[in-house]
């Protein structure tokens, strides 16, 4: 019976297509397929929007929107119609094209890094071989599409936000990567089927994820880090620095443009967030062993709103970090972090399964981290400049 | 410790988005169209003008000296005098305005009306919630829409208007007092015109 419940999605699709010609069936699969994902995530969206809003009400004491239906959970509604109706403004200087196509490329390349995620058993778009390199590579397009929209609106301000956010982006690409590379050395596949795979044993009542060793914690906070920058969210949220440089890259973008970026920012923090779910929190796989009988899709949605949930409470807490704070934690914190993460990973490959492995990598992660962040936190002197002409 | 501040911040605000729920007190948002928190005293949005009595037409301060509409910066007073004389709160003839408007799309509430009028016609209201889908007519105000009586301006600063009131008591018992005394002097003058009078007779 919970097998069923499990596979419903996956037997109704099949039912489905039996009605339909077999020619037309692997169109039709797809779509089967793509629909529910073009629908279940930006009704997340919605959903998140809102809760994020209240929540972040209730950390500053504030209630948060209340007003349109009950404790305001038609909020979204209401945002959509507005954003909807509004003038769809573009600079007269503009470049048309391309500032219609940025918003689009956005959305479009933060949906495409859906197709590999596996969002329950049996559940997964299509199961690439090599399913991680593609998730990261379609990643990279938001960049693209960040620069076009910060060019094309022929504004210094757009301008700026974009070039920040070109060097958050690739900065913390490489750590983003990095760290999700020890789960590909221990996993052995780049196929995200695979390796939630290899997380759904149980040892006792504990499972098999990642997450639960050393270099899996380390990797986990790193990849949870990056995703942070990668998404342009609070605390790294300079590219749009709303008292700096007013919105960044999308400052010339009003109506439904905007809309549709403030879709694609929450999409690839979706998708990031998958992806961490997949690599490290064992994807769909049940956090105990007597909760198996809840169906996989049920866990793989828990955790992506838990890891949101956690978003929202960063974005709550954190200030925004300075140009040169974001660029020294990626470069000389992050990165050394990863890659010593790689060494770590290794070394426990290669240990006898034990606790003397556990004792190793934990020193492995935990000693590097305090150094770091002690050569990090030591307070810098500057020499005191001496003007020749102005004194 | 690397992260430890991050960490502690992290409780501060769980705490924070938990403890709003549980005490009441946390909250100091005012909801507000229900809720509403009492008008302080010295709160003022536009000026209006008070009349004594019932009758807003027969008890209007105003006497159309026009000092006002001069003073008033953004030039939003608009007044016409009055052929007429009607008697004022002391009694005395005066000119009255014919038209008074206030257009308070242009007032900035700066209350220097209110500073130079001598005669305590012109104060400032308390009403906020004025907007209009008419934003030329709608925000004219006329003299009937600005007469408020003395009452209300006694209810909205009572301070004020109480000194407002002592003030005019003061200046009628000193009127009073006055012609009584000229009274008694007129009929002291006409007692001793009526005993020089009546003694030749």
């Amino acid at each position: 019976m919970s097998g069923v419940v499990d596979q419903i999605f996956v037997l109704g699709k099949h039912w489905l297509l039996g009605y339909a010609p077999v020619s037309v069936r692997p169109l039709l699969s797809a779509v089967l397929s793509v629909v529910p994902v073009l629908v279940a995530f930006p009704l997340l969206f919605a959903i998140t929007t809102v809760l994020e809003r209240k929540g972040l009400g209730r950390i500053q004491n504030r209630y948060g929107p209340n007003r349109t239906g009950p404790f305001g959970f038609f909020q979204p509604i209401a945002d959509g119609v507005k954003s909807l109706t509004k003038e769809d403004i573009v600079p007269d200087t503009a470049d048309h094209v391309v500032h219609l196509l940025a918003p689009l490329l956005l959305v479009l390349a933060s949906f495409l890094a859906y197709a590999v995620l596996p969002m329950g058993r049996n559940m997964v778009i299509v199961n690439l071989n090599a399913g991680v390199l593609f998730f990261f590579a379609v990643g990279s397009l938001v960049e693209l599409a960040v620069f076009m929209a910060g060019w094309s609106s022929r504004s210094k301000y757009s301008l700026l936000g974009a070039m920040r956010a070109i060097a958050q982006m690739i900065s913390y690409e490489v750590p983003l990567v990095l760290a999700s590379i020890v789960v590909i050395m221990e996993a052995g596949s780049l196929s995200t089927v695979t390796i939630v795979n290899m997380q759904t044993g149980y040892t006792g009542i504990w499972p098999h994820w990642f997450v639960f060793t050393p270099w899996g914690f380390a990797g986990f906070v790193l990849f949870m880090i990056a995703a942070t920058a990668e998404s342009n969210r609070s605390p790294f949220d300079l590219p749009e620095g709303e008292s700096e440089i007013i919105a960044g890259y999308y400052i010339e973008y009003s109506g439904f443009k905007f809309a549709l970026f403030f879709l694609g920012e929450y999409l690839g923090m979706f998708a990031t967030s998958g992806m961490a779910i997949t690599l490290f929190l064992g994807g769909w796989a049940a956090p105990f062993s007597f909760l198996t009988w809840i169906p996989s899709y049920f866990w793989f949605f828990a955790k992506l709103v838990a890891l949101s949930v956690g978003f929202i409470w960063i974005r709550g807490t954190l200030p925004r970090l300075r140009m040169d704070q974001l660029m020294n934690l990626a470069w000389k914190f992050m990165l050394p972090m990863a890659l010593l993460n790689m060494l770590t990973a290794g070394t426990w490959h290669f240990m006898p399964v034990g606790l003397s492995r556990w004792l190793v990598c934990t020193v492995m992660v935990v000693a590097p981290c305090i150094l770091l962040g002690r050569g990090l936190a030591r307070k810098k002197r500057f020499q005191v400049r001496r003007y020749q002409f102005v004194e | 410790m690397l992260g430890s501040g991050i960490l502690k911040g992290m409780v501060e605000t769980a705490r924070n988005f938990l403890g709003s729920y549980i005490g009441k007190d946390r909250l100091t948002t005012v909801q507000f169209p229900e809720e509403r928190l009492p008008q302080i005293e010295a709160a003022r949005s536009f000026p209006f003008l008070v009349y004594d009595g019932a009758d807003w037409q027969q008890g209007m301060r105003c006497v159309s000296c026009q000092i006002c509409e001069k003073e008033c910066p953004p030039k939003c007073i608009f007044i016409e005098k009055s052929k007429d004389k009607k008697p004022d709160a002391m009694g005395k003839p005066q000119f009255y305005p014919a038209v008074f408007d206030i257009d308070i799309s242009v007032c900035m509430s700066c209350q220097i009306c209110v500073e130079v009028c001598p005669f305590d016609a012109i104060k400032m209201d308390v009403d906020f919630e004025l907007s209009t889908d008419d934003r030329f007519g709608g925000l004219l105000f006329d003299k009937q829409r600005l007469s408020k009586s003395n009452e209300y301006y006694n209810a909205i600063h009572p301070t004020e208007a109480g000194a407002v009131d002592a003030h005019f008591a003061e200046e009628r018992a000193k009127l009073e007092a006055k012609t009584k005394a000229a009274l008694h002097a007129k009929l002291a003058l006409a007692a001793e015109a009526q005993v020089a009078g009546g003694e030749p007779r």
